[in-house]
């Protein structure tokens, strides 16, 4: 059994590290796909990032992964070592993503405990084929990089007297710019230095290079040179030269592909991705971690909120309280804070789609990323990925115009969708932003008209509310989507996902500039708003957001129906009450309605209202889940320990619907 | 890792034929020592909205949430108000911890394995159910509870039709 579950935990951290080291990877080949594979390193990168998922799939015995990464690991062997090789870029780059998609089903397959396992033959069969395709290809006469090739030096002396020696130096070198790369000479400075003449009678001329020529035929291309007296050619070991400033400031200069700015600063952010000092723990031992700080702020108030300490004169008592209790919230807020980890991953994996869409649909989209750092809680990411995504797909696929609209209007050709997120107190703000058409206001009025779903006159209406009507089930499916200017499918989705981790979405959009979508979440799940409600001698917690409104009746504001069903009008509408201590089955001397309170909850777009003796408090709770005994609770999401130690239950309001 | 697991097996060595025993009424009750994790006194209880009656709720064992379980109420005897010397048995049994309350606890004693024997049939006795095997110790009798069968699944069942 230990076995097994070692098992388990080999398993687990496989597929946590694959996944990571797959996005790692897509985003170093996105990145370097926009500078046209200007950077070198890239192939290091991935290099090293393959070698890695080839070693710890063999070792799980996924043979499979592990033979899919060897050839590409291959490729990017034989790109190393043949540094300035142009090569199909763009194919390239294609065979990585398939890669990279075979791997994360595969993955996805495992965790799932699907042991039906993919068959990378075709995909290896490809990248041998690239492969070959490489080794054939002639070598590039003109590497664009500057790379280490074979270091050679070279030692010219001219037939004494031949003058202008400097002149033919400088021809020599112009000579070798055909052949070879990273050249530096001494003297360094030939036309403008009247001395250089006289340092290389005196001394020789000496050039040091790379090239990819063996040594004979570069010794037969530089004997041709004129009046050469002698020349000593050989190939020097790697560590004499030292790749300097101006060598790969000549590189630069030689690179013949324009380098978009970005591209400058990716590498930097690349490598403090990589090189960020992080260890990968275990949730459930965060969780330990949070429980016993939570109990330690309970035993601190015991301590020094002891009744046995009352009416004594203690002031150094007190002030070492202060002391404690200053650290123990330091504590919490840093254990709280362990559980945050910034959305900059999530956020990059969206360079993929916006790439995929952009090509599927020919349009010109570019990503824009603010905010990446803002931190959210770990459970709250995992949750947020698939609601942004089909909130950019729609922003790309509706929002954005294609290039010839665009360029009518006086946009920019390429279109822009930004991605941000920030702070706003206990809240994170997800805004996804495009620069397209925007949405159009009379249609959705239109559409929701048709449907039915205006229930005020349209005059009160305002742009905001408007534009929620999108969000509705059935609003989007109507056959006209695609004309209709924007957003639609499974926006309901969108909204009840967002919603079921405790947040909220709304728009903002205007016509021909563009639209706003920003999605509101706590920042974590772990805390919560709370009131905290009393029924008999209990205390229960309901979430805060759940909760409409709550207020006082009197009892003429209450109907009862020949079934005993108690109903309540509130501006026109009639709502159903339940009676938590009826249903909780608890007993308490609050029974009559006018005397507790009433709390209005929504679902859906259906309104109950709740039932409770009174409300006591509103703090924010850590909320822990019920013991697993007890599985699914009708009515309870879930507990959490009051500052005084006594567990409160929470209230899941959605179930009194059903 | 061949360490851990010798490790392991050295513990169990030493918590085997160890037995934890209570009183309940006229009985002395024994529980394997290897399930139990630790003893606390009776402390706040926070009742569960339609759950069985013999289990009286949840408590907060240092910021652990537990479910207690009356076993009285679970022995269908004659419940009885808790006071200083009730005791809740904490065990841990296939990755479910959970609490058990009984009047007190005696003592911790070790049974050789021959002292064991197998519990009568009688027939579906309700008493018997929780019973897995009778242990003789100088001429008095201790009854070894089935920690498995005290939570078992098709009480769980009972659990779900909540509210």
């Amino acid at each position: 059994m230990s076995i097994n579950s070692s098992d388990d935990k080999y398993r687990e951290m496989f597929i946590f590290e694959t996944m990571e080291l797959a996005g790692q990877l897509e985003q170093i080949i996105l990145n370097s796909e926009k500078s046209n594979g200007a950077d070198p390193q890239f192939i290091d990168e991935i290099f090293r990032i393959m070698h890695t998922i080839k070693g710890s799939s063999s070792m799980m015995f996924y043979k499979h992964i592990a033979l899919l990464t060897h050839s590409v690991e291959d490729v990017f062997f034989y790109l190393r070592e043949e540094k300035g090789k142009a090569f199909d870029y763009a194919r390239l780059t294609d065979l990585v993503l398939e890669v990279i998609d075979f791997i994360k089903v595969e993955i996805t397959k495992l965790q799932a405990g699907d042991d039906r396992i993919g068959d990378p033959s075709i995909l290896i069969q490809e990248i041998q084929l690239f492969l070959q395709q490489l080794q054939n290809d002639p070598p590039a006469g003109q590497g664009e990089m500057g790379a280490e090739l074979n270091p050679y030096e070279a030692v010219f002396t001219f037939v004494d007297g031949c003058e202008m020696e400097n002149i033919r130096a400088f021809g020599i070198i112009h000579k070798l710019k055909d052949k070879a790369e990273n050249i530096r000479h001494f003297p360094e400075e030939l036309i403008d230095d009247e001395n250089s003449s006289e340092i290389i009678r005196r001394e020789g001329f000496t050039i040091l290079f790379h090239s990819e020529e063996p040594l004979e035929s570069l010794y037969d291309f530089l004997q041709e040179t004129l009046f050469t007296k002698s020349l000593t050619l050989s190939r020097r070991e790697k560590a004499v030269i030292s790749l300097e400033e101006p060598l790969t400031d000549l590189a630069v200069k030689t690179s013949e592909t324009p380098e978009i700015p970005e591209t400058q600063l990716q590498p930097d952010s690349q490598k403090s991705m990589s090189k960020q000092s992080i260890i990968s723990v275990n949730v459930a031992k965060l969780d330990r971690l949070m429980d016993l700080v939570g109990e330690m702020v309970i035993a601190e108030a015991m301590v020094t909120q002891n009744p046995e300490l009352a009416n004594l004169e203690l002031d150094s008592f007190h002030k070492a309280a202060r002391q404690l209790k200053k650290i123990t919230n330091e504590l919490q807020d840093m254990v709280m804070s362990i559980r945050m980890v910034e959305i900059s991953t999530t956020f990059h994996k969206f360079n993929r789609i916006v790439r995929d869409m952009s090509r599927q649909l020919n349009k010109g989209v570019q990503l824009r990323i603010v905010g990446e750092e803002t931190e959210v809680d770990k459970n709250i990411i995992d949750r947020i990925s698939d609601p942004l995504m089909h909130l950019i797909r729609n922003a790309i696929d509706h929002g954005l115009e294609h290039a010839e609209q665009r360029k009518e209007q006086g946009k920019a050709e390429i279109g822009t969708i930004t991605l941000e997120a920030k702070n706003a107190g206990s809240e994170v703000w997800i805004t996804v932003r495009d620069d397209g058409k925007g949405l159009d206001k009379q249609k959705i009025l239109q559409r929701a008209r048709d449907n039915g779903l205006i229930i005020r006159p349209e005059s009160e209406l305002s742009d905001r509310e408007i534009y929620a009507f999108i969000f509705y089930a059935g609003f989007s499916t109507n056959e006209q989507v695609t004309e209709y200017s924007g957003r639609g499918v499974g926006m309901d989705v969108v909204l009840k996902n967002i919603e079921a981790l405790g947040g909220a979405v709304s728009v903002d959009s205007v016509q021909g500039k563009g639209t706003d979508i920003i999605i509101k979440i706590p920042l974590t799940l772990a805390i919560i708003d709370g009131l905290t409600i009393r029924i008999g001698d209990l205390k229960y917690t309901v979430p805060a957001t759940s909760i409409k409104q709550s207020f006082r009746i009197t009892p003429a504001d209450v109907i009862v129906d020949p079934d005993n069903n108690e109903m309540i009008v509130v501006r026109g509408q009639c709502h159903p009450i339940i009676r938590l201590h009826e249903r909780f089955k608890v007993p308490t001397k609050v029974t009559k309605l006018h005397e507790g309170i009433i709390m209005m909850v929504e679902n859906d777009g259906h309104i109950i209202c709740l039932f409770a003796d009174e409300l006591i408090d509103k703090q924010q709770v850590v909320v822990k889940t019920l013991p697993s005994y007890f599985k699914k609770m009708n009515g309870i999401a879930g507990c959490t320990i009051l500052g005084d130690g006594s567990i409160s239950l929470i209230l899941h309001t959605s179930d009194f619907f059903s | 890792m061949s360490e851990a697991k010798s490790e392991v097996f050295e513990e169990e060595d030493t918590l085997q034929g160890k037995f934890l025993t209570f009183p309940l009424g006229a009985e002395d009750y024994g529980i394997e020592i290897k399930f139990v994790t630790e003893i606390v006194g009776i402390q706040a209880i926070t009742p569960i909205p339609s759950i069985p009656e013999y289990i009286k709720g949840i408590i907060n064992l240092r910021g652990k949430i537990i479910p207690v379980m009356d076993v009285r109420l679970r022995f269908k005897k004659e419940p009885r108000a808790y006071n200083d010397r009730t005791c809740i048995i904490v065990i841990d049994i296939k990755e479910v911890t959970i609490g058990l309350i009984v009047d007190s606890v005696s003592e911790v004693i070790s049974i050789p394995d021959e002292n064991i024997i197998e519990p009568p049939y009688v027939n579906k006795n309700v008493h018997n159910k929780f019973i897995e095997s009778i242990a003789k110790i100088n001429h008095a009798v201790k009854l070894i509870l089935d920690c498995d069968k005290l939570l078992n699944e098709e009480d769980l069942e009972e659990l779900e039709p909540l509210l």
